[in-house]
This record gives C-alpha cells, structure tokens and sequence, in this order.
C-alpha cells in the first residue's frame, strides 16, 4: 500500500500511519507544522522494518491552495499513491460553536467544504490510474441532528452524504470509499470532555479501519458497538429526540 | 478500554463527580487529559501520568479541579541509532510497544518492571527495577537525557551530567519535579527472542533466601513466588525463578508467540478472592511445580509479565479495590528480619495469591529511588477495614529494619512512617524547592505524604 495520510500525526491518524508503517506499507504524512510532521515521520521511520524514508508536506484544511501541491508531493515521492486517508478535521462542543458563529463558520466550513474540495483533488488522481482507495473520517454525529453535537454533526451528514454518492458513482471505475464513523474516542480533540460508556482508544480505532481498508468495505462504526447505538438512534422517532440529551 | 477511568468499572458505586483511579481501584475525584501534544498541553498542568498502573495514588489528582495529563498518545519514536541501540521517544511510549518492535529486531529495554503496560515517563518516575537489579540496578541508571517541562513553564533537558540535581529528583521523583516530555536510553543486544528459565521449588523462606543469594551471581535475572498464606513450617515456601536471555543454539528458530487478550470482562465479587481460595490457588501453584528443577526456554512475555496475559486481572479483587505492600528490608538487618517480616505478613492473613521475593542490589541515585541492597517483598492485599492497621503493623517493622516502601505500590502509608524510614527526603525536598518552589506539581500521593496542598 502506498497511503498519503491527512492528519497523520496525530490522534487517529497517528495510529493509523504507526500501524501501516509497521506492516511494511508506504506511508507520506500530510499536515499543519514542520515540527510535528518530522517528529511523526522519524516515529514511522523507526517502526517501519524496511528502512524507507517517509515523506511529509505541508497541508492545511483551511487552506484549499496547499492541497494540489502537498498531493502532488506525495505522487513524487511514494511514485504513484493508490491510498488516501483523511482524519483531520476541527472540534468543538456545541456550547462553543454556538456562543462563537466565527468558529462555527470555520468548523462547518473546514470539516464539510474543503475536505469535499480535498476528497475531489484525491478522487481524481486516484481514478486517472484506475483507482485505489479514499478514506474519510466523518462521524456517529453525521447519522442524526442530535443536541449535543448540532453543528459539528451538520458537517459531518453533509461528508458522509458526499461520500456515500462518490461510492455510487465510482465503484465501477475502481474506486473504493470507506467512510469511518468513529464514536466517541479518547484523543487529544477530545480531551477534557467526560467519555461516554463505550469511547474507543485510537489504536482499536486504527486496526478497525486498517482491516476495512484491505476488506474493501464502504461504511466503518467504530469501536464497533456504536453501529448498534446508531442504528437505535436513527429509529427514535422525533417526539423522543426533542425529549433525550443524547 | 483496558485503562477507563473508573468511573466505567464500578458503574453501581458511580459517583456524582467523575473520578480517577489507578490500579488499585481507589478512585479520586478529577479526570485525566489525554493529549498527544504533550509539549503543549504540560505548560498548564499540574501532574502527568501514563497507563495508570501504579497502584496507589501517585498518579492521581491533587483536588478535583487539577489538570492530569495522560501522556500514553504521545508515543513517537524520535530516533532509533541500531548500531548502539540508543533510543529517545516521547514519554507515553509503552513498553508494549517498544517489546513489539524491537524485540523481533535483537533489542531490549535494560530493565523492565513486571508488567509492559507503562509508559516510559512512568518508568522515569518510579524508577522502575526488574528481575535483573542485582546486576542493572534501576531503569534511571540506564537514562542518558530527560527533556522536561518544569513547574515555571521552561524546557530543559537533563542528563546525569547537565543539571544532575533535577535528573536524580526527577528519576524515583513520582513525577513531582516537571512534565517528563522525552526519554532517551540505551536499548540491548539480546542474542535470541527467547528466554532460558530454570525454575526451582523451595520449601521455606530460609532456603529461599540462600537460593536467591546462591543464583544472583549465576542467573542475571530472579525472582521468587512465595506463599504467603501458610505459616508454620511451610512458611515462605514457594518457587524460584531464574533467567537469562538464550543464546541463539538454543532457542527455536520462530518468533515467540503474540499473548491473546485474555480479560477479565466484569468485577468479581468482593469475596470471590478470600483466604480459601487463595489458599486452594496457592497450593495447587506450588504443587504444579512437582519437580525439584525446571529447565526450559520460554517466551519474554511469559517469563517478565505473566500477569499481563490477563487484562485487567484487578477486578478478581472487586470494587472494593486494593493494594500491593512491597518493602526491602536491608542485607544488614540479616535473614531473621525476612523471617520475622513474613511471620507478621501471614499473621494478618492478607488474602492474596501474588507475592513476591526479589533480592536488590545497591542503592542507585534516585533521591527517592526504591531499591537498596536487601530483600524485597512485595504483597498484594485487598482493601478492608483493617488495611491502615495492617500497613502501620509492616511499617513500624520495616522502619525498626532499616528498610523502607515502594512510593509506586504505596496508598496508605502515614507521612510520620514516610519520613522515618527516608533519611534521603530533606535533599529531595530541597530539589522541590529549588525547581516548584510553589508545589505547582502534585499529586494525592504528594499531599498525603509531603504535606501538599489539596486546593
């Protein structure tokens, strides 16, 4: 496998890119700051049992200009990606995004418009070489207009509705579209909040994801309960929705 | 799941304010931050701690409203020189993960405590020792730099040499000294993946101390299991342990086995683990042992951390939670004062099946490091009303001794015994005073034991 990876230096990302690194996969890093792209990129070097050097370029989600060029650094290096994998996104709780309309405009704007813009740089460089594999994160709180996570989960529907239909219109063409839809998981975006029962630790998240990748599969729940608590949500009917803080 | 907070572990005891919990299961109120920007997130905090496997209150809040930081997802790897073996990486890297990497390619960390599931940082603080101590001493003496955050937001870095007062306080310094940020230590050469084990049957805690003398200078790592429930003329029975790594002619060609995860899916009741089913598992453990002397090669995994197999085996102890007591009682005070020691430990009675006998060799230079040249026993006890009682008792003995308590293992230990058997506390204490003078890190354990403020 040969994987760019947005947001692979930290939380879920990291544990994804440690864990390809580990089996021997090819691994380019995409993300904001020098220094924390080469610390992750020394940690893959050192995990990897090949002796390859991993690559890394400067992406930034609220920049839409970084992306053709950071990709097109990554097709030098790796000659040729055939896996594209994004976690990077923005958070906030809904207090916050409700009491600052900036960052709301910031979040929905990052975590829905421009990972679209980035998904559809990757998208077409993957189907030019007749496919491969593009991996979102997007989340439990895309699956239903719930209190406690309004804002950020309107952005999220909205990415999981895209890639729902970038699977129906190109996986003849070879292309596979896993979206992931993490529940709540210990990491460093969502520290200091209280975890619900059932908050999954980024490593179970990375081989959850790993094992969908190469099982080609096009919807992830994970830690893998959640696809149970969802599946009861989305039947709620309204009147107990407007009633529960879920 | 494996390190929830407690709060998902005894959901019918569930306070209204959330709570931490270390190994044994005594929660405090207060939450961890898990961060994997760790350079950042310590400027603003006032503990941090790693996969909370010590089990007393070190790695706990002070109050409520302090800032703990989880360092387990800051777990680069910062370079890695396979020619010396030199290793740096952030403090939350675990040795679960250093063992899976480096192990299958001929390295190993120079001292590992008996279990994998702590992290680098902790390892630091509680200047962890190991079955090879009477020849490697302590994991801090094998550290060659510490990048640290102090209390008034500087980095520095900090090596035997360059500021040695903070490197010594902040190895065995139970994390009160800054933010460990980064670890850089020397791994070894093993010459197989596998280990020799020679195992022995000892019938009483007389013999067990000779054969631990005897083996020390043939076997670079022992350890002993003791019954520590029967009394009499079996007292201190129990199993010897010795081992070396095996050289490459002797051990099989295959990479030893990865352990399943075993778990232990909900809490025992309280009761589950008493005096007979203690007794019963103890029996049968040295009775499986039928043969005088066992040679074998086994995996790491087996020899170095036989209860990780287990994932969170601590709720065989149920809610109630517990406790290890683990002492070293000095070479000086002589094999009687062992002997004595074990009598007053199976007096109480303390239902447990894990006891463990270790000789140490010298004092490293960790002002608050552990390990002296003695005997040390570690015992695990569930929590019950008489515990305070039954912790006083084995102070007071250790204290007329000579000997002192592992911080690490430590819940209940009083301030007056603390500092009666630590003659080392004033220079510690100056370190404190010159690095924190405002005690910004602290922990339960700082204010049970050294009089921090807990607001």
């Amino acid at each position: 496998m040969k994987a760019v990876i947005l947001g692979g230096t930290s939380g879920m990302g990291r544990a994804i890119a440690q864990r390809l690194a580990e089996r021997g996969d090819h691994v380019f890093l995409l993300g904001i700051g020098d220094d924390d792209l080469a610390k992750s990129a020394s940690d893959l070097v050192a995990r990897s049992p090949k002796t390859q050097p991993v690559g890394y370029a400067l992406c930034d989600l609220e920049k839409p200009e970084t992306f053709a060029p950071a990709l097109d650094a990554a097709d030098a290096l790796l000659g040729g990606f055939d896996t594209v994998i994004v976690t990077a996104a923005l958070f906030a709780t809904q207090e916050a995004l409700e009491a600052d309309l900036e960052l709301t405009r910031r979040l929905v704007t990052v975590n829905y418009a421009h990972t679209v813009v980035f998904c559809e740089h990757a998208r077409k460089r993957l189907l030019t070489r007749g496919g491969g594999s593009l991996t979102v994160f997007s989340s439990v709180a895309g699956d239903r207009g719930r209190k406690p996570v309004g804002l950020y989960g309107s952005g999220k529907a909205g990415l999981s509705h895209y890639l729902e239909s970038l699977d129906h219109k190109f996986h003849d063409q070879g292309l596979h579209v896993l979206t992931v839809k993490p529940g709540f998981v210990k990491t460093g975006m969502t520290a200091g909040l209280k975890p619900p029962p059932f908050a999954g630790e980024p490593d179970g998240v990375a081989k959850d994801v790993v094992r969908a990748i190469d099982a080609r599969k096009p919807v992830l729940y994970t830690p893998g309960i959640w696809a149970l608590v969802m599946l009861v949500i989305r039947w709620l009917p309204r009147f107990v929705m407007r009633k529960i803080g879920f | 799941m494996r390190y929830a907070p407690s709060v998902f572990m005894s959901a019918p005891q569930l306070p209204p304010v959330p709570t931490l919990a270390a190994w044994g299961r005594l929660p405090k109120p207060g939450s961890e931050w898990v961060v994997d920007d760790l350079e950042r997130a310590s400027s603003m905090a006032n503990l941090s701690r790693g996969l909370g496997r010590s089990y007393g209150d070190s790695s706990l809040p002070a109050c409520a409203s302090d800032k703990v930081i989880a360092t387990r997802r800051a777990n680069r790897i910062l370079s890695f020189d396979a020619a010396t073996g030199v290793l740096r990486a952030e403090a939350g890297l675990s040795l679960e993960d250093i063992n899976r990497l480096f192990i299958p390619r001929g390295f190993f960390t120079p001292v590992t405590p008996g279990t994998k599931f702590v992290t680098l940082g902790g390892m630091v603080a509680s200047d962890v020792h190991g079955k090879n101590h009477h020849v490697e001493g302590c994991f801090g003496g094998h550290v060659r730099a510490l990048k640290m955050r102090l209390a008034d937001g500087s980095l520095v870095e900090t090596t035997p040499t360059a500021e040695p007062e903070l490197f010594w306080a902040t190895v065995g310094g139970m994390g009160l000294l800054g933010h460990v940020l980064e670890v850089e230590f020397a791994l070894k050469r093993i010459p197989s993946p596998w280990i020799l084990q020679e195992s022995e049957r000892v019938a009483g805690i007389d013999d067990f101390l000779t054969v631990l003398n005897t083996s020390a200078p043939l076997w670079p790592m022992t350890v002993g299991w003791i019954d520590c429930l029967n009394a009499g003329k079996n007292l201190g029975r129990g199993i010897l342990m010795a081992g070396r790594w095996a050289e490459k002619h002797e051990a099989p060609d295959a990479l030893p086995p990865v352990p399943g995860a075993l778990s232990v899916p909900v809490d025992f009741p309280n009761l589950a683990l008493n005096k007979l089913t203690a007794s019963v598992f103890n029996t049968a453990y040295y009775w499986k042992h039928w043969q005088q002397r066992v040679r074998k090669v086994i995996s790491p995994e087996t020899f170095f951390y036989p209860l990780d197999a287990v994932h969170q085996w601590n709720r065989v102890y149920g809610p109630r939670g517990f406790t290890q007591y683990q002492c070293v009682i000095p070479r000086a005070a002589g094999a009687p004062a062992v002997r004595e020691f074990m009598v007053r430990l199976t007096k109480f009675g303390a239902a447990s099946p894990l006891c463990v006998i270790k000789d140490c060799g010298p004092e490293g230079k960790g002002l608050l490091s552990f390990p002296l040249e003695g005997t040390s026993i570690a015992v695990d006890m569930a929590v019950s009303p008489d515990i305070q009682r039954v912790v006083d008792s084995l102070n007071e003995f250790v204290i007329a001794t000579g000997g002192r308590i592992y911080l690490t293992k430590d819940a209940f230990t009083r301030p007056c015994h603390f500092r009666a058997m630590e003659p080392r506390l004033p220079a510690f204490e100056a370190a404190r005073a010159k690095y924190d003078p405002q005690r910004v890190l602290r922990s339960a354990q700082s204010v049970r034991l050294f009089g921090d403020r807990a607001s």
